[in-house]
């Protein structure tokens, strides 16, 4: 698996807000990586620097193998930062043509993104015209214009409407299972959730987890079950080495792993003891939770 | 290079306002021709500013570009929106995201800048080529091809002007407030002027003026009126003598091309500092 952006030591100082504080994290070809963090975590100015349009105040990043200046690595981006910028008065065909001449690519590419992004019939029409959806969509398809090893999206889906969300994710679920790296930054947990295999969580520009979603928490993922015999239910699993905690809510019984265990091992050892579930689910705790989790142990 | 270009001109020709500017430059450098046309007729006096002498070669030369280089503030709002916009669209954030560097992109505009100075001085001297073939009252090559100096002068103050402009746009990333900007430097120039004459000498101040940018730029192409026959037979009558040197010098050349330089070097050196 080769690198393609490595981040080391990096620090980005604004006055006396430090907006990212001793950063590091690399990404893999291949996957699919989250940058999560609330607002004002430090998401866009990292994604800034690496892309050449913020100094950083100390620290290096550096593109692929490091041998070819950052603007000429961009060239093998794509990228989209929170807004979409064209110019206005250029029809969608002219803006993405434009794009061509500075990646340094062949023209021939247009009109084939402007139909994966579901523009294709409105190509002519000028790019004030078009809604912030069509608009985050154009950016998109010129974005991929150079077919990128790394697509990076900043707040992909900000300020747009519901449909517009998911035809956004429509998209980068596709582009992700052509099996683009995609780095997307969002505040949005179930954005993040859907669609990623690693993630990086940022808290005031420092990092406080990055790896694979699945195993952010050491945990064994939990049950939820119900059974008209609660009580016999509940002695039983506190006795057991296995679960941990055991909440009781609405008569939905939640028992949570201490070490490894499936389903089937669960419904078999109740029954055996006489117990009929009406409710069995295993599940793992959604990002959701691992996130306010980590956020919370860190600032106990 | 020519990917550098291409890239501003794309940018320059789907925007209506800058093509109309553009086309309406040149049809006013070509209105010089217009001047051909004026012709008083009051009763006994009859004047024809053509059989002046204003048309001759070499004296047309510079009688051109000196007119034309009034028509660079066309252009001058043109390549300050260029740049102004870029920031106001946001535009230059992508193009350095989509893997222009900052370079390269102050390098396309700065080409764009030479280039529109080229295109005007040949077309400036297209224009006064035929105008002094059809009017001048004298047609030797040896006197046609000579003072060619001021074409070269022409093309410098463009040159330099625009860089001028170029860096004011980078500077103030407004194209109202750097157009005002660029009013209040040339403002600035006449009042330190005023005041280094007043509390030193007229030397110094002279010394001192011919450095400043926008100066320096009117320096390289002095007023061409006074040089003219008919007002200087006009002047000896009433008594008065001008002694005038109308020349281009190679120190005012140089001092344009020196601020040139600063203004580019100025110009990617902000955006290089700037976080966006």
């Amino acid at each position: 698996m080769s690198t393609i952006l490595t981040i080391d030591h990096l620090t980005k100082k604004f006055g006396h807000l430090t907006a990212v504080k001793d950063l590091s994290f690399s990404i893999e070809k291949g996957n699919v990586y989250g940058i999560l963090g609330p607002n004002g975590s430090g998401k866009s100015t990292t994604l800034g620097i690496v892309l050449n349009v913020v100094n950083k105040t100390s620290g290096n990043f550096q593109w692929f193998d490091g041998s070819v200046s950052t603007h000429e690595a961009l060239k093998r981006v794509g990228a989209i930062i929170e807004r979409p910028n064209f110019y206005p008065y250029m029809t969608a065909e002219q803006n993405l043509k434009l794009v061509c001449k500075i990646k340094e690519v062949p023209d021939t590419k247009v009109l084939e993104k402007l139909e994966l992004v579901g523009l294709l019939d409105r190509k002519d029409d000028k790019f004030r015209t078009y809604s912030l959806g069509m608009k985050q969509r154009l950016a998109i398809a010129s974005a991929l214009l150079n077919d990128p090893e790394i697509l990076i999206l900043d707040e992909p889906t900000n300020g747009l409407d519901p449909q517009g969300i998911h035809q956004i994710r429509e998209i980068i679920k596709e582009i992700a299972s052509n099996g683009t790296t995609i780095l997307l930054a969002s505040h949005l947990l179930d954005e993040v959730e859907k669609v990623c295999t690693h993630v990086v969580i940022l808290r005031k520009g420092e990092k406080l987890y990055s790896g694979r979603v699945d195993e952010m928490i050491a945990s064994h993922g939990y049950f939820q079950l119900k059974s008209k015999e609660q009580e016999k239910l509940i002695d039983l699993l506190e006795e057991h080495e296995s679960f941990g905690r055991i909440n009781r809510d609405n008569g939905l019984i939640t028992a949570f792993l201490n070490t490894p265990m499936e389903a089937d091992e669960l419904n078999a050892l109740v029954f055996e003891k006489g117990i009929v579930l009406s409710h069995l689910v295993k599940r793992k705790e959604s990002l959701e939770e691992q996130f306010l989790t980590l956020t919370n142990n860190l600032s106990n | 290079m020519l990917r550098l270009l291409q890239i501003e001109a794309i940018k320059l020709w789907y925007n209506r306002s800058s093509r109309i500017l553009i086309l309406a430059y040149f049809i006013l450098l070509l209105s010089i021709a217009m001047i051909a046309a004026i012709k008083f007729d009051i009763g006994p006096v009859e004047f024809h500013l053509a059989d002046q002498g204003i048309f001759n070669f070499p004296y047309i030369w510079h009688f051109n570009t000196y007119v034309a280089a009034w028509f660079k503030l066309f252009l001058a709002i043109i390549i300050v929106s260029m740049m102004s916009n870029e920031y106001s669209n946001k535009t230059i954030k992508q193009n350095l995201i989509d893997g222009l560097s900052k370079k390269e992109f102050i390098m396309s505009k700065f080409l764009t800048v030479i280039a529109f100075a080229l295109i005007s001085t040949v077309f400036v001297f297209v224009v006064s080529m035929i105008l002094g073939l059809i009017f001048s009252d004298y047609n030797e090559p040896g006197i046609i091809f000579s003072d060619l100096e001021y074409l070269i002068a022409f093309f410098v103050k463009l040159m330099g002007f625009f860089a001028f402009c170029l860096f004011l746009g980078i500077l103030v990333k407004r194209s109202a407030f750097a157009l005002g900007f660029l009013i209040l430097w040339q403002a600035f120039e006449g009042i330190a002027y005023g005041v280094m004459r007043w509390k030193g000498s007229e030397a110094l101040a002279d010394a001192v003026y011919q450095f400043l940018p926008l100066n320096a730029m009117s320096n390289l192409i002095k007023e061409p009126a006074t040089r003219l026959g008919a007002v200087k037979s006009v002047a000896n009558q009433l008594g008065e003598e001008f002694s005038k040197d109308y020349g281009v010098h190679i120190l005012e050349i140089l001092i344009v091309l020196a601020w040139t330089a600063l203004f580019v070097y100025a110009s990617y050196w902000l955006l290089k500092r700037r976080d966006l």
